[in-house]
């Protein structure tokens, strides 16, 4: 796992002029749902000037636009016609056309044609040809087969290689082996004038299991470069000082000593300590505390706060690997090692499967050899019991349950980033919520209740006017409220903004900076100061969320850094009875030990740097998608979409998905309990294999289908 | 079964139709965006 933290050496985003000079600009618009918004977005692109062309790809949900003009015009425009657009970084993403993909899906048409066509010519030998018209037909399906079964089924032969090399059996070793069998008896039949030839069997096999992994590539892909594109928006890059000003340099170049420069509203990309007195940050992400803190001269920071205030300096301490963002990073990583040991249910399923097939097919061989004493009879038999045990139910048993369930819970808003995240989801007793930024929404809220309409005007238009990071969230607060008309409007950058409003002095800024106490926001109006005070506001569907998995039969459990009376505030106001506070990032992580040593699994569901630990030490993880990215990379899954309210649903879809896949090996044992005895007695036929195959694995994806219909 | 002589080259023929199709439409990248497909056959132009 790579881990894009701002002092990781992360790709640079290439500079605006770079983009435009590839005169291409790429943007993700997740609003976009139907042939209205295609139309709206193209007819407006194309009617900018400048704009070569612009082509929307709704399954992405994404606009490619041949522009000589910079990103930030486009995403204007898009957002007067009501769609929030965010420039996406070209480069990182140019690598990202998905060859494998369309590889799988060329397989895929080469197995069916040549399936069907076989087929077809095998149905004229199961219908009664005899004598030179049956070696005919044989000799015509051998030569579409065997070079299809050659091109098509090399995905499963690698597979199966890079398990036998190092000495492990998967699935795929078995399917090799059967699909390699029928074709190499089947030849040799033919030439020989036999009977019997399998050569619709080894086509079917590829075809069917071929459907499996391209559906499964298609969904695992969509997840991931969606995941890849939230990861492209943030910036790697600072701005340290130099013999004449400041330059900016990728993050990674940094030394310790370094003078570095950070702007107002952005993220502290080294720890360091600071050159001067009255910073001000919010680290929520860092450490789950929701006010903003001050700070004094020599004081520590450390990277990933951000600045609330004036642009400060600061002298960096601890670069790149030292920085405690990587510590961090670094036990991300060994949690990671430990979750990629789960045994997935196919895993086991092989585990199982494969050795117990091989065994049958050699008993078979070896009591047929006893009794006969025909190496080619024995051979025949063994070959048909290989092929008849329907590794085609059992390779598309979870696969296409996996597959229905992502791509519904994709459409419920919610990315799937692992593969066996749907199968540790539905063994989760336990769910623990951080509070900052998942609870409540981040940013900040403030308290506005305390104004009177006139007041509230006069904030609004100083809100509005002010670059400030807490002006504009309490401008954002404020939402349609009238403005106020205001004269002399003066900045002062980092602490906030005065004017005169009817003659009368008025000012919008941080409370120490007016005069006020705390660390939040302050109005002033005349000699008047009235503080703001910074509120929390709940997530939307926090409610139908922790209602859902109370109904779902979960324990709830509030893991917060911040302090012990903001958590139980919320605890209250969520009706959740078990919080925590002020824990560090380890004590996190130590009590979702605790719980999994107790059996009660847990899953995380967090948004900040001090959370990563903990998603990625727990039996599962969410991240919502406002989340830093590392915590978004160390989640099995996202919520991108739809909100919290969703989440009782995707525990739901999760344990409805491990529960089909159990009926589907059911399903594919039963066949199995049919067909091998009739194989072992040496009655199988090309016809009854044939059979067996399509209808198994029929019932098998039609089961499937049914996770599409959770409630 | 003199009829066999036609009509086998003639459905391999078509199979082979087929495959060629496929791998036009694959080549000229119509499985890119499925979705945007389905919906721009209710736009006008």
């Amino acid at each position: 796992m790579t881990i894009a933290l701002p002092a990781n050496a992360a790709p640079v985003p290439a500079p605006p002029d770079a983009q435009r000079e590839a005169g291409q600009v790429l943007l993700s618009v997740p609003g976009m749902r139907c042939a209205a918004c295609i139309a709206a977005i193209e007819d407006r692109l194309n009617a900018l000037p400048g704009v070569a062309s612009a082509r929307v790809n709704l399954s992405r949900k994404r606009v490619t636009v041949d522009t000589s003009r910079p990103a930030g015009d486009i995403v204007r425009a898009l957002s007067e016609i009501g769609h929030d657009a965010y420039p996406l970084d070209t480069v990182a993403l140019a690598t990202e056309t998905d060859v494998t993909g369309r590889d799988l899906l060329m397989r895929v048409g080469v197995a069916g044609f040549a399936m069907m066509n076989v087929m077809l010519l095998s149905v004229a030998v199961w219908s009664g040809a005899e004598g030179a018209t049956r070696d005919l037909f044989h000799l015509i399906s051998a030569a579409i087969a065997i070079p299809c079964v050659i091109y098509s089924a090399q995905p499963f032969f690698a597979h199966a290689w890079t398990a036998l090399r190092v000495g492990r059996l998967n699935m795929d070793v078995p399917i090799s082996l059967a699909i390699l069998l029928a074709a190499a008896m089947s030849l040799y039949e033919t030439l020989n004038g036999g009977a019997h030839a399998y050569f619709d069997a080894a086509l079917s096999l590829t075809f069917f299991l071929l459907i499996g992994r391209c559906l499964e590539h298609r969904t695992r892909a969509a997840a991931r470069s969606s995941a890849r594109e939230l990861g492209a928006l943030e910036v790697h890059e600072a701005r340290r000082q130099t013999a004449d000003g400041f330059e900016t340099v990728p993050i990674r170049v940094l030394n310790r000593g370094d003078t570095i420069l950070v702007p107002t509203g952005m993220r502290v990309p080294v720890d360091g300590t600071l050159t001067s007195a009255g910073a001000h940050t919010d680290r929520a992400f860092l450490t789950g505390e929701s006010a903003p803190v001050s700070h004094a001269a020599q004081d520590l920071v450390h990277a990933g706060e951000i600045n609330l205030g004036a642009p400060f300096t600061l002298i960096a301490t601890a670069v790149g690997q030292d920085t405690r963002l990587q510590q961090i990073a670094r036990m991300v990583e060994t949690a990671e090692t430990a979750r990629n040991r789960y045994t997935s249910l196919a895993d086991r399923a092989a585990r199982i499967y494969a050795p117990a097939v091989h065994v049958l097919a050699l008993a078979t061989f070896t009591g047929w050899m006893v009794v006969s004493g025909d190496v080619r009879l024995a051979l025949n038999i063994a070959i048909a019991v290989l092929i008849i045990t329907c590794p085609c139910a059992l390779g598309l048993a979870v696969p296409a349950v996996s597959t229905a369930a992502i791509s519904r819970l994709y459409r419920l808003g919610f990315l799937v980033k692992s593969g066996t995240a749907l199968e540790r989801l539905a063994e989760v007793r336990t769910v623990l919520l951080d509070k900052t930024g998942t609870l409540t929404t981040p940013g900040f809220s403030f308290d506005a209740g305390l104004l009177v309409p006139d007041e509230r005007r006069i904030a609004k238009a100083l809100a509005h006017a002010s670059a400030h990071p807490l002006s504009r969230a309490l401008d954002r607060h404020l939402g349609a409220e009238a403005a106020a008309d205001l004269a002399d409007v003066t900045e002062a950058r980092g602490n906030g903004i005065s004017a005169m409003a009817d003659g009368t002095p008025v000012a919008l800024g941080r409370a120490a900076w007016l005069g006020g106490d705390g660390d939040g926001l302050a109005l002033k109006i005349g000699a008047r100061i009235i503080d703001l005070p910074y509120e929390e506001t709940l997530r939307d569907g926090v409610a139908e969320m922790t209602g859902g998995l109370r109904a779902a039969g979960l324990d709830l459990e509030i893991l917060s850094g911040d302090t012990p009376d903001r958590t139980r505030r919320l605890a209250r106001l969520t009706g959740i009875p078990n919080f925590e506070a002020s824990l560090s990032p380890e004590a996190k992580t130590d009590r979702v030990t605790q719980l999994t040593d107790a059996g009660a699994l847990p899953c995380m569901i967090g948004d900040g740097l001090n959370d990563t630990i903990a998603l990625s030490r727990a039996h599962a993880s969410i991240a919502p998608g406002t989340a830093l990215d590392a915590a978004r990379n160390a989640a099995d899954v996202v919520v991108i979409g739809g909100g919290l309210a969703q989440v009782p649903r995707l525990f739901a879809v999760a344990r409805k998905a491990v529960r089909l896949s159990r009926q589907n090996f059911g399903i594919a044992l039963a066949y199995n309990a049919v067909a091998i005895p009739v194989a072992v007695l040496g009655y199988a036929t090309p016809l009854l294999a044939a059979l067996a195959m399509s209808l198994s694995s029929i019932t098998v994806l039609l089961n499937a289908i049914r996770v599409g219909r959770v409630q | 079964m003199n009829v066999l002589v036609f009509l086998i080259p003639v459905s391999l023929l078509l199979g082979g139709a087929g495959i060629v199709a496929f791998i036009w439409t694959l080549k000229s990248r119509q499985y890119d965006d499925p979705d945007g497909e389905a919906a721009r056959i209710l736009l006008d132009d």
